[in-house]
């Protein structure tokens, strides 16, 4: 980290993968070439460094698993005080809950890209119209 | 690469299906990593500037909170800036820091307001909600022009 005027960046990389667990990724991380800072959590890992490393790193690991690999920008990097649990007491941080939630639907979004190429809405089963008073009498009223 | 707003602003799924698709997504977490580099914003509550609620005015009247002022001051330059919109309806959890009601209403009407290409989604709850969910982004943003190309 050399001069202050460098741009450093902050990605939370959220892994929801069978194949690649978030210690796979952090290992890709730990294994590229470049000044960059990780941080493992439950979810995946954050990676802060300048933006170019930053964005070389996450590229790499998207590669890993394109579909169930998920990027996001974070404002504050790992450990600043004002939002590290250590300093704050404990506690969620703030945001958390929402990524949180977002991670729970995550599986649906990593299906629906693998299925992107193919799907069709076009070819997605109608439900049937309703049925008509009269014609729903003619039935009940019909021989069997 | 056109700038594309999302709503809800911090949201992890918005932001890397815009980046995936090739554009570039206008989120609330670039804007506070540029806010907490800038010398003068210590730590909560002081966590803005005596100028953002000034800068609010333009989108919310002096009489409204000054936290929707504050909030405003980040997410209204944002709209402004935006080529594009993708509103995510029925979000289970706007909290946090998007937990103002009032600042999600403005954000969404002016972002309704603007006269710019606009997707509006509901959160998917199902498998066969998500691949339409995905569907209709990925064509959303396929269809935006990609001026990458000019320049």
């Amino acid at each position: 980290m050399s001069g202050e005027d460098v741009d450093e960046i902050t990605k939370i990389v959220v892994i929801d993968s069978d194949s690649v667990l978030p210690s796979d990724a952090a290992m890709k991380i730990y294994e590229s070439d470049v000044d960059i800072t990780i941080k493992e959590t439950c979810f995946g890992t954050m990676v802060t460094g300048p933006r170019d490393s930053v964005e070389k790193v996450v590229a790499e690991v998207r590669a890993l698993d394109p579909n169930h690999v998920f990027v996001k920008q974070r404002g504050f990097p790992p450990g600043d005080e004002r939002r590290c649990r250590a300093s704050r007491g404990g506690g969620p941080r703030p945001g958390f809950h929402y990524l949180r939630t977002e991670v729970a639907s995550l599986p649906i979004i990593s299906r629906a890209l693998d299925e992107y190429e193919t799907y069709n809405p076009s070819e997605k089963e109608e439900s049937p119209d309703k049925i008509s008073p009269s014609k729903l009498k003619d039935i009940i009223e019909s021989e069997l | 690469m056109a700038k594309i707003f999302i709503y809800p602003t911090n949201s992890l799924i918005l932001s890397d299906l815009v980046e995936r698709f090739g554009h570039k997504p206008l989120a609330m977490m670039e804007k506070i990593r540029e806010k907490i580099t800038t010398v003068g914003v210590d730590s909560p509550p002081i966590n803005i500037t005596p100028e953002d609620p000034k800068l609010g005015l333009k989108y919310a009247a002096v009489e409204v909170p000054a936290g929707v002022r504050g909030r405003m001051s980040i997410v209204g330059p944002q709209i402004d800036e935006a080529e594009a919109a993708i509103i995510v309806l029925d979000s289970a959890s706007a909290f946090g820091c998007m937990g103002c009601a009032r600042t999600n209403e403005l954000t969404k009407f002016l972002a309704r307001q603007k006269d710019i290409p606009r997707l509006e989604v509901k959160y998917p709850r199902t498998e066969e909600e998500g691949k339409d969910f995905v569907y209709q982004i990925a064509e959303f943003l396929k269809s935006l022009p990609n001026e990458e190309d000019e320049e």
